[in-house]
């Protein structure tokens, strides 16, 4: 993990190649819920850790992360 | 009699008479020989009709960001009854063993998070380049032992080398699987004598050890080729895709395979280079035959 953002209120991170914010305290789990419709699958990594859907409600974001969110598309 | 190529051409040993037994990789029965990639169908509907069609009950996935922009979109798991296919996480675009590692561990996840419980299987692609698709052999090796070592189920696709094909294996590979020819390519079934070797090498002491040729097929004779050789299974997706009618090319992988496993079971005669009347000479009418 990485400095805390110095924004006083939200940290700073990176999905899926995009910069986001969410106010500091933010789980990991409220990140996919704004991301991802309920019920879909998903796999999350951050920082190239896989963490289990369990755990991402207890992983509070510190700011400076990699996360990446995937899920299964066609292929062959 | 001259039968130049006989040595090289003679099937494996065909199974004995009685019932076939299934195809069985890591642990898990599957009813059909054929797995079937998602990928490149116009519509998932489209899709879904055609992997009914084509008897699969194995079907490969790839693992891609979820597109944040669009996620009340469509997504394939809406069109895949989880219940009904195996489904087989595919670590495709990837060129070295870390990035391969690292797309199976995010396909497993996906896979626990829906339930699965074949959520450990992987098919492992390590390519070497963009403009063939071919494997790298070393990369492939690297990434096989680790995920062996991670407790994955590693379907490996690979070329068709008998000395890597071996290598794979011994490494704990649950299935080799040796490219008929470039991936997409619709080539078929190139070198048949190096899948012959792969299957002597490969089923030496351990004939149920699953061989599944995955990568060229470009239509059904090239199934029916693959299976005749003594192969497990077929692996295909744009054959069906790309097809004209991709329904219909769905039901002709079924029959293609279907036949090709009979075949190979019922055991093909010897190749010869000269005619053998199927007629009987005796009581034959007329002129003796010349020489």
């Amino acid at each position: 993990m990485t400095s805390p953002e110095p924004t006083p209120s939200h940290v700073a991170f990176v999905v899926n190649g995009e910069e986001r914010t969410a106010p500091r305290g933010a789980s990991l789990e409220g990140v996919v819920a704004q991301m991802v419709p309920v019920g879909r699958p998903v796999a999350v990594e951050v920082d190239g850790q896989v963490v289990p859907r369990a755990a991402l409600a207890d992983h509070l974001l510190a700011g400076g992360e990699r996360i990446e969110i995937v899920t299964f598309v066609g292929g062959g | 009699m001259s039968q130049p190529q006989a040595a090289s051409q003679s099937p494996p040993s065909p199974q004995s008479d009685g019932a076939d037994s299934p195809l069985v990789v890591g642990g898990v029965t599957l009813s059909s020989r054929l797995i079937v990639g998602t990928g490149k169908y116009a519509t998932y509907a489209e899709m879904a009709r055609c992997l009914e069609a084509s008897g699969t009950d194995c079907v490969t996935v790839a693992v891609r960001r979820e597109r944040l922009l669009n996620a009340a979109g469509e997504n394939i798991l809406d069109h895949l009854d989880a219940s009904r296919y195996v489904l087989l996480p595919n670590t495709a675009g990837c060129y070295t063993a870390a990035d391969a590692v690292r797309v199976a561990r995010l396909g497993r996840e996906l896979l626990r998070d829906m339930g699965s419980t074949a959520a450990d299987w992987v098919k492992l692609e390590v390519l070497g380049d963009r403009r063939t698709l071919l494997p790298d052999p070393v990369g492939t090796l690297e990434a096989t032992e680790q995920l062996v070592a991670d407790g994955f189920t590693v379907l490996v696709y690979t070329s068709d080398d008998p000395v890597v094909a071996r290598r794979l294996k011994d490494l704990g590979a649950a299935s080799v699987m040796p490219a008929g020819s470039p991936i997409g390519s619709g080539q078929g079934v190139l070198n048949a004598n190096n899948l012959r070797i792969c299957l002597e090498y490969l089923k030496d002491g351990d004939p149920a050890y699953p061989v599944i040729v995955d990568a060229g097929v470009g239509t059904a004779s090239d199934v029916a080729v693959a299976m005749e050789l003594g192969v497990d299974g077929v692996l295909l997706n744009t054959a069906i895709a790309h097809a004209a009618r991709p329904l219909q090319m769905a039901e002709a992988m079924k029959a293609a395979c279907h036949a090709g496993r009979l075949a190979f079971r019922a055991g093909r005669m010897p190749r010869r280079l000269h005619a053998n009347a199927s007629s009987p000479d005796e009581g034959r009418i007329g002129s003796p035959a010349p020489p």
